[in-house]
């Protein structure tokens, strides 16, 4: 079926790529500029500063250690989701997607628990820079854990009605959202020892 | 993915499955070497080292990077030229002044 916008879902001759491939690539570079210039902060931070606490000493490492391997394991399932349609299986394409949103619904419960544990104990953003940059840092990365979870529950939802009329695009958008949520688990990956393990 | 037949996608299946092993693996690396004994700088070296290979293992495997498209390449390396100098920057210039 043609579109109205060519290349939203046939590639261009010249480069090979359709519109989201392009597109969402390019979000990406616009993500690791604005990730790369806040760990560019901490660096400056932590370099600059005569004393900075080791983070095992005032944050939760195994509880982080969990989060890790729950954002790994929701990259998988992710990536299983897109090839079930791959495989015309649109019921495990529902099941990964559904362990993918669950698996970020408990990423944030983790997160929700350590956060208000140190709020309990009165250690706030203001509290000093290492508390300041950590919560900025995990504060941001979990914004962006609820916008891909955002758009993997419309995927998962009322987002699958494509299946029946545009199966190929629709196997398109799952990918890049895949793309985005491999993202998000690859700050994360960089988050976890740089402020938790050292 | 340039072929969708089902003995390709087995194949890719596999492939990341044992990227997920892998990535666990390195995960319980890292946290383990953490608890040795070392200064910050070789802790912060081996730390980063390792969060590098998970990296690549998400972008070139799950990202299908390895597969992609010279333009895409072109994209990803303009990025990293720029994300150099946003992180370095900052810091070369205060590196003068930092422990004074």
């Amino acid at each position: 079926m043609s579109h109205a916008i060519p290349f939203t879902v046939e590639a261009r001759p010249d480069t090979g790529l359709n519109n989201v491939k392009l597109g969402i690539w390019l979000f990406l570079a616009s993500e690791v500029m604005l990730f790369g210039a806040l760990f560019a902060g901490y660096i400056l931070l932590r370099v600059g500063n005569p004393e900075w606490p080791m983070g095992h000493t005032i944050l939760n490492v195994p509880l982080a250690t969990v989060n890790t391997v729950v954002l790994i394991t929701s990259s998988v399932t992710m990536v299983m989701s897109w090839t079930s349609l791959l495989r015309k299986n649109l019921g495990r394409f529902r099941l990964y997607m559904g362990v993918t949103v669950g698996l970020g619904f408990v990423f944030l419960t983790i997160k929700y628990f350590e956060y208000s544990a140190k709020f309990h104990h009165n250690l706030l953003p203001s509290t000093n820079t290492f508390l300041a940059i950590y919560f900025t840092l995990t504060g941001l990365h979990m914004l962006h854990v609820v916008g891909g979870m955002v758009v993997n529950a419309y995927l998962l939802g009322p987002g699958s009605k494509m299946w029946r009329t545009e199966p190929q695009q629709f196997t398109n958008r799952v990918e890049v959202a895949g793309l985005f949520w491999h993202f998000v688990d690859l700050v994360w990956i960089f988050l976890f020892p740089v402020l938790y393990l050292l | 993915m340039e072929t969708h037949d089902d003995a390709s996608i087995d194949k890719h299946v596999r492939t990341y499955l044992a990227v997920f092993g892998s990535l666990l693996v390195l995960t319980l690396l890292t946290v383990w070497v953490s608890t040795l004994e070392h200064s910050v700088a070789i802790g912060v070296a081996i730390a980063l080292f390792i969060a590098t290979v998970k990296a690549g293992l998400v972008a070139s495997y799950f990202m299908h990077l390895l597969s992609e498209r010279k333009v895409i390449y072109g994209v990803m390396a303009l990025t990293v030229f720029f994300f150099l100098a946003v992180l370095l920057l900052p810091v070369l210039t205060a590196a003068n002044g930092i422990g004074s």
